[in-house]
């Protein structure tokens, strides 16, 4: 008995100690969303997190980078909030995000944290009318009372005085938008919030917010699986995979006017306007003539101080190098995957910021 | 002793005497027997409690995941109370979460699943346990509903998405609902199929374990097969089929994957089972990368929490209703 009681008390401690270990794993991960191990500093290559949607053109552009200067850049595409997350934790030396960070997110930081505009997407309105052979024009005020579900037939008159001259069936309209938290849809947002005050006030601009109507589908994917097997379906999706995937999409009125079809021209020409110093500035419902009003800039996010933790000077200039030579010579390979090469104002810009990036006080390039 | 050796038969002084050896050698002998059978208690000694171990390293990690569920959703209860649960309004922007939408849509869609795949899971398990238990056939057949359980759900969703859907809305436009395909009926659909084998396979083990002296006293007394079933196995199984469809069910509540393809992800209240609604694990798989606010994330691992009860809960129950089975 004594024997047992005493194996009790062991295995006991055993159990309390166990306890205590999956009592602090909670805090530290409370603490930080990426957690995990501090890989910035063993081995060479530069670490990336963040925006899926950069993806596939990072990819490309650290191929061809590492060609010439042989640096090897990891990037995880794992999406812009949680490639925020670990901007903040430190454990990347870059995060790329589709939207700019807001000010929880920045507060969260230790140092200030400076944007740099990458690439420009777009974001497109998909449908499904199999009947209907001209392409679909839409003006903001249509688009924001067809998704907040107060227009719910396609032969209603608002949408058959935009486009005269087309049948349009009498069918009922199913939306479907991003089920899951994405950049695409606070893009799309954001700008339906700019054109309708009662977006605005209803809903509101967010990676993922409470729509007042239809369907949810994940990803791009998701979404163009909706809209293709179900007749009389709007979604909205990002302007590469419509492209890729031959869906149609239909041409939205900007800000002057103009009914523009989404391209990737007409997506770098909405990005040529005034840029702010920071260059967070949103693309959507753009002043320029020939732009298409729901385009976006996505960002790299680095650290304006990049003397932290045990980085290096060689570290830090790598890192600036690379990116001076993205939003330069790397837009070369923009338009071939469905990207639109950055503005003129847009690198002059990311240009001005990057110079402010100092190591130790001292600005890294010189 | 000459005698003996004759004779062939050993008498009394041949037979070796009783008596401690305590030469040196004799001593070495016995202190490696008696070390070997420390060894063998040590040996189980140890087994023993590497056994314990391990149990206990279970009960640590199921405590471990709740503990780290209420830590980390504490934000969200601080900040939202026990509103949460009846809550209407899950709206990001605004900070309002409301979880009532996602847990109607888990149950609504579980049972529903749970409804659709009892016919068909008792008849496998009855089919296999007590008409066919052996053959080709029935082999082929077990093997089969085995293998549902082996498919990966996102396969599950490819062809819900491909195949159901559509069927499903040609059926709804023939009903006169709007005709969307995605919903709480499809996905309903989808969870029946991924849960059959769960019940069927503890029902079939559950059914050829009927004592056969019961079944053949029935036969005895002129009973058919069809009134055996019904008054000797079935009532002699039913917690163990009640077992099994506890199982199926929980594994309804929390699929994820598969679901989140055809429910039509709306955080809007469904009003019929034909509407698209959503689930908690979907909910939480959709939007756990991207909720870029700390209370949005702790609601959506308040989400887990409420999942986690649920599930709980339920199994809690199954558990009574099953002691009470096998009590009377």
């Amino acid at each position: 008995m004594k024997l047992n009681s005493f194996k009790f008390r062991h295995s006991l401690f055993t159990g309390v100690f166990f306890a205590i270990l999956s009592v602090s794993m909670v805090s530290c991960g409370g603490g930080s969303n990426g957690g995990g191990s501090d890989s910035t500093s063993t081995d060479d290559a530069l670490i990336g997190a963040g925006s899926s949607f950069d993806n596939p053109l990072f990819s490309k552009q650290f191929s061809e980078y590492s060609k010439t200067n042989g640096l090897k850049v990891n990037y995880q595409s794992v999406g812009s909030g949680a490639g925020i997350s670990q901007l903040t934790a430190k454990t990347v030396d870059f995060g790329a995000s589709d939207a700019p960070m807001n000010g929880k997110q920045d507060s969260a930081l230790s140092a200030p944290a400076v944007h740099i505009p990458i690439t420009a997407g777009a974001v497109v309105l998909s449908y499904n009318l199999p009947d209907v052979k001209d392409t679909l024009m839409l003006t903001p005020g249509v688009l924001a009372d067809i998704f907040l579900g107060k227009i719910t037939k396609w032969s209603d008159p608002a949408i058959a005085a935009v486009n005269k001259g087309i049948k349009l069936p009498s069918t009922s309209i199913v939306i479907a938008h991003r089920s899951d938290g994405s950049g695409t849809s606070a893009i799309f947002t954001t700008y339906l919030s700019k054109v309708s005050e009662e977006w605005n006030t209803r809903v509101g601009k967010g990676t993922s917010v409470n729509w007042p109507a239809g369907l949810g589908g994940k990803g791009n994917e998701g979404v163009s699986g909706l809209i293709k097997q179900t007749p009389g379906c709007i979604g909205y999706i990002e302007l590469a995979y419509a492209i890729q995937n031959n869906m149609p999409y239909a041409k939205l009125q900007n800000k002057a006017g103009n009914f523009i079809t989404p391209s990737i021209a007409s997506v770098t020409a909405a990005a040529n306007i005034q840029i702010p110093a920071d260059t967070k500035v949103s693309l959507t419902n753009t002043d320029a003539a020939d732009g298409y009003p729901i385009s976006g800039f996505s960002w790299v996010i680095i650290y304006k101080e990049q003397k932290y933790g045990d980085r290096t000077q060689d570290r830090a200039t790598k890192l600036v190098k690379l990116l001076s030579w993205m939003i330069h010579d790397g837009q070369q390979y923009s338009s071939a995957l469905y990207y639109a090469p950055l503005s003129s104002a847009a690198v002059d810009a990311g240009d001005a910021v990057l110079k402010t990036v100092t190591f130790d006080g001292k600005p890294v390039l010189q | 002793m000459d005698t003996s050796v004759e004779t062939g038969i050993p008498t009394r002084s041949d037979l070796p005497l009783r008596v401690i050896n305590s030469s040196p050698e004799a001593i070495l002998k016995a202190q490696k027997r008696a070390r070997l059978s420390f060894r063998q208690i040590r040996t189980e000694n140890i087994f023993n409690k590497t056994l314990m171990l391990m149990g206990l390293i279970m009960v640590i990690l199921v405590l471990g995941i709740f503990l780290t569920l209420i830590v980390q959703s504490l934000p969200s209860i601080k900040a939202l109370g026990p509103k949460y649960l009846w809550g209407e309004v899950w709206d990001p922007v605004q900070d309002i979460y409301g979880a009532w939408p996602f847990l109607l849509g888990t149950l609504l869609s579980s049972f529903l699943a749970l409804i659709i795949s009892i016919p068909f899971s008792i008849s496998v398990a009855i089919f296999l346990g007590e008409y066919h238990p052996n053959g080709w056939l029935p082999n082929f057949l077990k093997n089969t509903v085995e293998l549902i359980a082996a498919v990966p759900s996102v396969i599950y969703g490819f062809w819900g998405l491909a195949v159901l859907v559509p069927l499903v809305r040609t059926f709804e436009s023939h009903i006169g609902v709007a005709p969307i395909g995605v919903g709480i009926f499809s996905s309903s659909l989808i969870l029946a199929v991924m849960i059959i084998p769960y019940a069927a396979s503890l029902g079939r083990s559950m059914i050829s374990m009927v004592p056969s002296h019961l079944k053949e006293a029935a036969y005895g007394l002129g009973a058919t097969r069809w009134e055996v079933i019904r008054s000797v196995v079935l009532p002699y199984t039913k917690s163990g089929l009640f077992a099994g469809i506890l199982l199926s069910l929980g594994r309804a509540l929390g699929e994820t994957m598969a679901v989140t393809m055809v429910i039509g992800n709306t955080s809007l209240i469904p009003k019929n089972i034909f509407a698209p609604g959503n689930t908690m694990a979907s909910v939480i798989a959709n939007e756990f990368t991207e909720a870029d606010k700390p209370v949005y994330l702790s609601a959506l691992i308040e989400l887990g929490l409420v999942l986690f009860l649920v599930t709980v809960v339920i199994n809690m129950i199954g558990k009574k209703i099953i002691d009470r089975f096998t009590n009377d």
